[in-house]
């Protein structure tokens, strides 16, 4: 939702990155504020999810040029896991499997962890487990799956609901779900896309990226944008979703171009 | 690989000092009067003289085995000191009489000699070099008929038990280095579990090797009669040295009719510099007998230390329904050089095998699994289950598994599953964006790793183990 004069939580200006010397991200802009949901859409290949890992820190990308302030402070400052303790929360498009570690220990660490970062109390064995099915309550998740290794021979949706799972329990600032909708069958959709609605509040903000418009069905966007070759093209309400739908993508880089060249 | 996996793996050795103290070094070289200096000085009887003898006729007519997927130097055999032990009063009436100079070196390692402080329920033999220099709870033990001394006591004290088992597990001519072992050893572990005694407490030997020129040879027979039962525990550790020390151990095992016995070795000797300088080369033949019907033989090894590492902890399943067990977990890092595993030999009918294998390799390291499985064609029913994973940390490591099956029963059971996995970046990565660092993840994915293995651990040992794993393989990041 959007509420005036709420302060930003991410400014991007200008954003441009590499990966293998190819220049993936070409002057990226975006500013989102807190109590705002924002989608991220856009043809395979655009730099949906290079953008998404650049916030997270992944060190395969080479940033080059612009800016990124995320609550006030330079988010390049911070190492991965000092993002996410300051509430920099990535759900992957791929959840990694982690054969061994099993789930339950590892949600245990991962929130431990950020609570005491943020100055609160852990929570021992005992106590976790009666938090975290609470909140696997949430996503309808069966508790069989704190007893497995992380990830491993989960299903696609099974993936997706843990990576929701986990942004219940860290409580971040900016979420950022990256094709969280894909692999989702129209149930498992509607109960992630509930999860995610019962976590929004005005003082976090998520960004959905996504390039379908089904998911924007439930969880309704304040703002879309559209993302090409590295850049935002075009920015406008819910109602630009459905156009996309209807007429494709290609329009809005003709219309683009168009502009661009009136203003040269 | 990336500077922070780098770190990681890039850990000081805790252990390396050494203990100044007055020792009783014989001069390098070996021939048979220094055999015969070893065994005059040890007091030992005539027949073990022999036996020291004849196993040094062996040696000489063989050679050093160059199957091992490891590379090193050519040993000088010549250029070892074969006896080294710490000067002190011959025959020790309390743990008040040891050297404490040599009780700070035991409780600086966490061994601590006096029983007021030793660990609870633990006996403990200490061999420091060449010699066992004290033993905790040996009177509780004697009260239930338990014998747990030295070899060198034992061997004065109860000759005829040592005479009656040693060697048959291993004979002297067996192998290269067993032959060594049986020439020239010095002491060791003795330990005796009488008909129907379950052992009460945890038992355990604790070698460190202190001189620089000296090789280290123990030797160590443990016996479960009928009906017993035995956890045992064994740890090491050595000096950083610049040079390499030969440490060329035997450990035999006799399992009676139902009897059971469980070994658990935590090797931490000094495995060398980053640059791979130093360390101990661990030749080291273990073997135990399940000689009787339904007994149980146990290997749980946690293998982080030495320059080389090569040693294949085996069973053989004579009697009917024994079982033959081995968990192992092999680490190297740097340039350590590891070739290590099992033999399961089935001899008895519907005897049963397990192996659990896990090789982490970090550093310009190599780690190699080698086991064979071998069923006799009397050995009706006989099963095997065994599992061997890998793990590579970084680019730079060689993880290698070289199983060998022979089977001449064609009613047996042979189960053989493998993996190699990768620490990766992307794994970190994504415990870093749940806020992990670098080093917690290391330490959770190696522990999940290793599971399995550390299950078989007796309590204490299982930390220990999991603190040596986290601290070798993990540390200050940046
Ligand atoms: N690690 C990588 N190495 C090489 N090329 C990459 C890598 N990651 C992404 N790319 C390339 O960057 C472009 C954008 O990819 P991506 O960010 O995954 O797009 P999207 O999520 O919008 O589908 C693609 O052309 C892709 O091939
Ligand atoms: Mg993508």
């Amino acid at each position: 939702m959007i509420y005036p004069d709420s302060k930003i939580v991410l400014e991007v200006r200008g954003l441009c990155a590499t990966v293998n010397g190819t220049e993936i991200l070409k002057g990226l802009d975006l500013t989102v504020r807190r109590g705002e949901v924002h989608a991220i859409m856009g043809p395979n290949g655009s730099g949906k999810s290079t953008f998404s890992k650049i916030l997270a820190g992944h060190s395969a990308y080479e940033v080059t040029g612009g800016s990124v302030m995320f609550e006030g402070q330079n988010l390049f400052d911070l190492a991965p896991e000092e993002r996410a303790r300051a509430g920099v929360f990535l759900a992957f498009q791929y959840p990694i499997e982690i054969p061994g570690v099993i789930n339950s220990q590892f949600l245990r660490l991962t929130y431990n962890t950020v609570q005491t970062h943020r100055g609160k109390e852990e929570l021992d064995p005992l106590e976790f487990d009666d938090y975290v099915r609470e909140k696997m309550k949430l996503l309808e998740m069966s508790p069989d799956f704190l007893e497995r290794s992380v990830n491993e021979g989960f299903s696609g949706g099974e993936k997706k609901r843990n990576e929701i799972l986990q942004m219940a329990m860290l409580d971040p600032r900016l979420a950022i779900l990256d094709e969280t909708d894909s692999g989702l069958d129209i149930d498992a959709l509607r109960i992630v896309a509930n999860g995610v609605n019962q976590l929004a509040n005005k003082d976090n903000a998520i960004v959905l990226v996504t390039h379908y418009q089904r998911l924007l069905n439930y969880i309704v966007p304040d703002y879309v944008h559209v993302m090409e070759a590295g850049r935002i093209i075009k920015t406008g309400g819910k109602e630009l979703a459905l156009e996309l739908e209807s007429r494709g993508y290609d329009w809005v880089g003709v219309e683009h171009k168009a502009v661009a060249r009136a203003v040269a | 690989m990336s500077a922070t996996l780098q770190n990681l793996v890039n850990q000081p050795y805790k252990h390396g000092f050494v203990t100044s103290i007055e020792s009783d070094v014989a001069p390098k070289g070996l021939n048979a009067d220094t055999i015969r200096m070893i065994s005059t000085k040890k007091k030992e009887p005539e027949w073990l003289l022999e036996f020291r003898l004849k196993s040094y006729e062996a040696w000489l007519k063989m050679e050093e085995p160059i199957w091992p997927n490891v590379h090193y130097p050519k040993i000088d055999f010549q250029a070892i000191s074969y006896y080294s032990a710490p000067k002190q009063k011959p025959k020790l009436k309390s743990m008040d009489e040891v050297d404490p100079e040599l009780l700070r070196t035991f409780e600086k390692l966490g061994v601590p000699l006096h029983e007021r402080m030793a660990l609870a329920g633990v006996a403990v033999d200490v061999i420091f070099d060449s010699v066992s220099v004290a033993t905790t709870y040996k009177d509780k033990l004697a009260e239930v008929g338990i014998i747990f001394c030295s070899m060198s006591e034992a061997v004065l004290d109860h000759p005829e038990l040592v005479q009656k088992y040693l060697g048959t597990v291993i004979p002297p001519s067996d192998n290269f280095y067993a032959a060594l072992n049986s020439a020239v050893f010095t002491d060791g572990s003795f330990c005796y579990i009488p008909k129907g005694v379950k052992c009460p407490m945890d038992l355990s030997t604790y070698f460190r090797i202190n001189t620089e020129e000296s090789g280290q040879f123990e030797r160590t027979l443990i016996v479960a009669e009928e009906g017993a039962s035995v956890s045992y525990l064994e740890g090491c550790t050595a000096p950083a040295f610049s040079s390499n020390q030969l440490h060329a151990a035997v450990v035999e095992l006799v399992a009676l009719d139902n009897a059971d016995i469980k070994y658990s070795t935590v090797q931490n000797w000094y495995a060398g510099d980053e640059k791979g300088v130093g360390g101990i080369y661990n030749f080291v033949t273990k073997r135990g007998l399940a000689k009787g019907v339904n007994s149980r033989i146990s290997w749980t090894q946690v293998e982080t230390g030495s320059a080389i590492t090569w040693k294949y902890p085996s069973c053989v399943l004579l009697g009917d329904n024994s079982v033959g067990e081995f968990y192992s977990v092999a680490v190297t890092n740097h340039y350590q050089q590891a070739d290590t595993g099992t033999k399961m030999i089935h001899v008895g009918k519907n005897t049963r095998s397990t192996i659990v294998s896990k090789g982490i390799s970090a550093g310009h390291s190599n780690n190699s699994y080698r086991g064979l499985v071998k069923v006799a064609p009397g050995a009706t029913g006989a099963r095997n289950y065994s599992q061997c994973d890998s793990m590579l940390v970084g680019q730079n490591s060689g993880a290698h598994t070289f199983p060998y099956i022979q089977v001449a029963n064609n009613s047996s059971q042979i189960e053989h599953e493998a993996s190699t996995s990768k620490i990766g970046e992307d794994q970190l990565f994504y415990f870093a964006q749940r806020g992990i660092d670098a080093e917690a993840a290391v330490s959770m994915i190696i522990n999940g790793f290793c599971k399995d293995v550390f299950q078989q651990l007796p309590m204490e040992f299982a930390v220990e183990a999991t603190a040596l794993l986290s601290f070798k393989l993990e540390g200050s990041v940046g």
